[in-house]
C-alpha cells in the first residue's frame, strides 16, 4: 500500500509533511528538556566589577547556598560559562573589558545586573568615571535592585531568570 | 608536620615613655581647641614637638623653613621646591622619619598655587610612633613642576604618580609620570583641579 | 620576532642549526602575561607579569578598574552627606573607614563624643574587623584551591553579620558611625548574644588552625615564599598585617590610641619571618586578640548615657586641616581633610592601606615562580576597590 501512496512525484511532499508532524510532536518536550538543562546549570563568569562582589561571595557561602541552583563560580575559562553577573559599578576603564568578556562567551548567554550602580549608576551617578547603568553596553535580562542586594534578593533574581529561560523558545 | 616556631608577641605598650605618651589619652578633645578658635590665641606648643622643630630650624635657618603649626602629634612645615630634597634627607637621617604615609595635593586657585604635602611617619623610632610630620611645598598652578622625593622616600613612588595624573603636577626625576588609576584614554582636565566640575553641579 | 640568519654551508650543519634554534628561542624567551580583571586569581585588579620560563622577571600593577572618584565627590557634599559614599570602598569593613572620617570631622567642627558612644563605636569597629578578615581568609582559601576554607569562614562571618544587622539594620554598609558618636543605642539582649557568638567563634579558630594553617600543602606553598625583610618593609612604607609579619610591632591602636583604646589591654601580634605564611598568620592572631578586646569593651561599657553628641543640621568646619587615622583590617587608614569654613570640605584625601601595600607587589614577585603568584598577591591584604577609591 505504501508503494501506491509514495511515488517519485509526491515523495518530497510526504517527507516534508512527516517531518512537520515530527517536529511539532517533539518541539515542546525537547525544548522543555533543553531549557531544563540550561536553568539548572547557569555558570557565571568570574568577573567582579565592584563592591557588590562581597554579597555575591556571601551568597555562594553555606547559608545562602546558590550552588543548589547550579550556579558554581569556579571556572577559569569563560568559554564554558553562560551567565555574567555585573556586580556593581562599571567605570570607563572596565567597560571595554566587560564588552570583550561578553563577546567571548558562547550563545546562549544571560546577563544579570546586580546592584543599583549597574542598573542606573546608583550612588555614583554624578561621578566623572562611572557609566550610568550597564544596559548601554550589554543587553540585560534581569535587574536586581539593592545597594548591595541581600543574598536572598540575588537568589530571587536568579529564579526570575530561570522563569524567563523556561519561557524562551529554542531555535 | 613541621611546626613553625611561633614568635611570642612582645608587649609594646611599655616602650612609650616620652612626654608625648600623655597626649594620646585625649586626642579627640585637645586638638579641638585650636580648631574652634582660629583667629584667637594659639595654645602652648607641646615641648617634645617644639624640640624637634628647633632641631630643624637650627640646621637650616629660619628663612628656608616656615612653620605652619605645631600641635600634639602633628607638625607641619613649609619649604620651597628648591630645598625640599635636602630638608627631606635631613629629616630622614636625623629625625628617624622613615616612610611617607601619603602624598596629597590641594588646588588653591585663589592663590594660583598647588600645595603638595608629604605626610611622613616613623616606624623605627619609639617615641615618634604616633607622630605625623607634614612636609609641604607649593608650586605654580600653570606650570606645576616639583622635584621628586622617591630617592629619599621610596614609599612615595605610587603616590606621586597618582598626584601627577589627578592634579597635573610633573615630578622631575620620577621614572614614570603616567596614567595610573584613570582610564588610558582620559583626555580631560586633571580631575582634582577646581575648574573640573562633575556632572550636574 | 623572526631573525634572519643565513645558514653557512659547512660540515657540521646540524650543529650550526641547533645553535641557531637555541639563539632564536632565547630572544623570544620572555613572555608577557596579563593577569587581568577577569581572572579567578586576581579580583578587580590587573597586573602584567613578564615571565622567563617559570620565573617572573618584571611586574607592573595596573589599578583603576573600580575608580569612582570618591575624593572629588566629597567636595560637593556636606560632611554628613559624605558618609554613604565614603563607606563603599570597603563595604564590609565600613565602620572603620567612617571612624577615621568622623574623628577628623570632630576635630574640625569641635565636637566631643560621649563616653558610651565611644565604646559602641569601638565595638562596631572590632566586629567589622572580624567580618573583613574572615572574608579575606575565605578568598585566600579559594585562591589556593582549598574550598573548605572558603566555606567555613563565609559561614562563620554570618555570626558577626547577624550582630551588625541587629545593631545597625544592615548587613554591610552600616552607616553607623557618624561624626559625634553612633546613630542609635545597642538593642536589648545584644550583649548576651555577642558573648555567645564570640565563645563559639573562638572554638572554631582552633579548627581553622588544624585544617588550614597546619596543612602541609598550605605550608609548602607559603613558607619561604615572598620574603619581605624588615628594612624593606620600613622603606617601602607598607602597613598593617604586612608590616607586622616582617617584624615591626606597629599598630595605630597602640601608637596613637583614639577613643577608648588606651584603656584596653591587648598585645600587638607580630612575627619575624616576613614570608607569605607570616602574612597569612598575623591576621589570624589579630582576630583572636580582637575577641579579647570585644569582651573588655562589653565589660567596661557604662550602663547608660548618651550615644551621640548634638549636632547642628549643617555643621561648619573651622578653617584648618586635620589628619586622623585608625587601624582597619588592611592597615592604617588616614583622612586628611582641609576645610575653609563652609559646610562642605575643601579637600578630602584618603590614605588607604591597600594602596600603600601595592608597592610591595612588584618587589616580591620579581624572582619568584609564577605558581607562587596567588599566595604572594593575596597575602598582601590588598582590596582593589579600596585602593582605587
Amino acid at each position: 500500500m505504501i508503494k501506491d501512496l509514495v511515488n517519485p512525484s509526491n515523495f518530497n511532499i510526504m517527507v516534508s509533511k512527516l517531518s512537520d508532524v515530527l517536529v511539532k510532536a517533539l518541539d515542546k518536550p525537547l525544548g522543555y528538556a533543553i531549557n531544563w538543562g540550561r536553568i539548572w546549570s547557569l555558570w557565571p563568569v568570574h568577573l567582579e566589577t565592584a563592591c557588590c562582589s562581597v554579597e555575591f561571595g556571601a551568597a555562594s557561602g553555606p547559608r545562602y547556598d546558590v550552588e543548589r541552583f547550579g550556579i558554581i563560580e569556579a571556572f577559569g575559562s569563560l568559554r564554558q560559562c553562560d551567565l555574567i553577573v555585573v556586580q556593581g559599578t562599571v567605570n570607563r576603564k572596565m567597560a571595554p573589558r566587560l564588552r570583550m568578556v561578553y563577546d567571548q562567551m558562547p550563545e546562549p548567554k544571560y546577563v544579570i545586573a546586580m546592584g543599583a550602580c549597574a542598573i542606573t549608576g546608583g550612588l555614583y551617578v554624578d561621578s566623572y568615571n562611572v557609566l550610568p547603568g550597564v544596559d548601554g553596553i550589554i543587553p540585560v535580562d534581569v535587574y536586581v535592585p539593592g545597594c548591595p542586594p541581600r543574598p536572598e534578593t540575588l537568589i530571587q533574581g536568579t529564579m526570575l531568570l530561570q522563569e524567563k529561560i523556561k519561557r524562551s523558545k529554542i531555535k | 608536620m613541621t611546626s613553625e616556631p611561633k614568635e611570642k608577641p612582645i608587649e609594646s605598650s611599655t616602650t612609650q615613655s616620652s612626654p608625648s605618651s600623655t597626649q594620646p589619652a585625649k586626642p579627640a578633645t585637645q586638638p579641638a581647641k585650636p580648631a574652634t578658635q582660629p583667629a584667637k590665641q594659639e595654645p602652648e606648643s607641646p615641648p617634645f614637638e617644639k624640640e624637634i622643630v628647633s632641631q630643624i630650624l637650627s640646621h637650616f635657618g629660619n628663612d628656608k623653613i616656615k612653620v605652619s603649626y605645631i600641635r600634639p602629634l602633628r607638625i607641619k612645615i613649609s619649604v620651597d621646591p628648591s630645598n625640599i630634597v635636602e630638608v627631606a634627607t635631613f629629616i630622614r637621617d636625623n629625625l628617624g622619619l622613615d616612610h611617607a604615609e601619603a602624598v596629597s595635593g590641594t588646588d588653591y586657585p585663589k592663590d594660583g598655587q598647588i600645595e603638595v604635602i608629604y605626610q611622613l611617619g616613623s616606624y623605627s623610632r619609639d617615641d615618634m610612633e604616633g607622630h605625623i610630620f607634614s612636609l609641604a611645598t607649593r608650586t605654580n598652578r600653570d606650570d606645576a613642576r616639583l622635584p621628586t622625593l622617591i630617592n629619599v622616600y621610596k614609599s612615595a613612588e605610587y603616590h606621586e604618580r597618582e598626584t601627577f595624573e589627578m592634579l597635573g603636577v610633573y615630578f622631575e626625576g620620577h621614572p614614570r609620570n603616567e596614567r595610573f588609576i584613570l582610564p588610558e584614554d582620559w583626555a580631560d582636565l586633571p580631575p582634582l583641579r577646581k575648574e573640573f566640575r562633575i556632572r550636574g553641579r | 620576532m623572526a631573525k634572519n640568519v643565513e645558514p653557512e654551508i659547512e660540515d657540521d650543519l646540524n650543529k650550526k642549526l641547533a645553535i641557531q634554534i637555541v639563539k632564536e628561542s632565547e630572544d623570544d624567551r620572555l613572555m608577557r602575561l596579563s593577569v587581568g580583571p577577569q581572572h579567578p586569581g586576581s579580583g578587580h585588579f590587573r597586573f602584567t607579569v613578564t615571565v622567563d620560563g617559570d620565573y617572573i622577571v618584571h611586574c607592573d600593577p595596573d589599578p583603576g578598574y573600580v575608580h569612582r572618584g570618591e575624593e572629588k565627590m566629597c567636595e560637593y557634599r556636606n560632611f554628613i552627606q559624605n558618609i554613604p559614599h565614603l563607606e563603599r570602598p570597603v563595604i564590609h569593613d565600613s565602620s572603620n573607614i567612617i571612624y577615621s572620617y568622623s574623628l577628623a570631622v570632630e576635630q574640625l567642627v569641635g565636637i566631643e563624643v560621649p563616653r558610651r558612644g565611644q565604646f559602641i563605636r569601638a565595638l562596631a569597629s572590632e566586629l567589622d574587623r572580624q567580618i573583613y578578615t574572615l572574608y579575606w581568609l575565605a578568598i585566600y582559601g579559594i585562591f589556593l584551591g582549598h574550598s573548605t576554607m572558603f566555606m567555613w569562614p563565609t559561614a562563620d562571618r554570618e555570626l558577626f553579620i547577624d550582630l551588625m544587622d541587629a545593631l545597625t539594620g544592615a548587613r554591610v554598609t552600616h552607616a553607623f558611625n557618624i561624626p559625634g558618636g553612633v546613630r542609635n543605642d545597642i538593642p536589648d539582649g545584644f550583649k548576651d548574644k555577642c558573648l555567645r557568638n564570640i565563645a563559639y567563634f573562638e572554638k572554631r579558630l582552633k579548627e581553622y588552625e588544624d585544617i588550614f594553617y597546619n596543612n602541609p600543602l598550605f605550608r609548602q606553598r607559603t613558607e619561604g615564599v615572598g620574603i619581605l625583610t624588615k628594612d624593606d618593609a620600613i622603606n617601602l612604607g607598607v602597613t598593617g598585617s604586612v608590616l607586622r609579619a616582617s617584624g615591626v610591632p606597629y599598630d595605630v591602636r597602640k601608637a596613637e590610641p583614639y577613643d577608648v583604646y588606651n584603656e584596653m589591654d591587648f598585645k600587638v601580634q607580630y612575627m619575624k619571618s616576613g614570608d607569605s605564611f607570616a602574612r597569612s598568620y598575623v591576621p589570624f592572631l589579630d582576630m583572636k586578640e580582637s575577641c579579647h578586646i570585644m569582651r573588655q569593651l562589653l565589660d567596661k561599657m557604662p550602663d547608660s548615657g548618651e550615644v551621640r553628641a548634638k549636632l547642628q543640621p549643617n555643621p561648619k568646619g573651622a578653617p584648618g586641616e586635620a589628619y586622623r587615622r585608625v587601624e582597619s583590617g588592611r592597615g592604617a587608614l588616614g583622612y586628611y581633610i582641609v576645610s575653609d569654613g563652609t559646610p562642605k570640605p575643601y579637600r578630602v584625601k584618603i590614605s588607604v592601606g591597600s594602596f600603600r601595600n601595592m608597592i610591595a607587589l612588584p618587589h616580591l614577585l620579581v624572582g619568584s615562580k609564577l605558581a607562587d603568584m596567588p599566595s604572594v598577591y593575596w597575602s598582601l591584604n590588598y582590596w582593589p576597590v579600596e585602593a582605587d577609591r
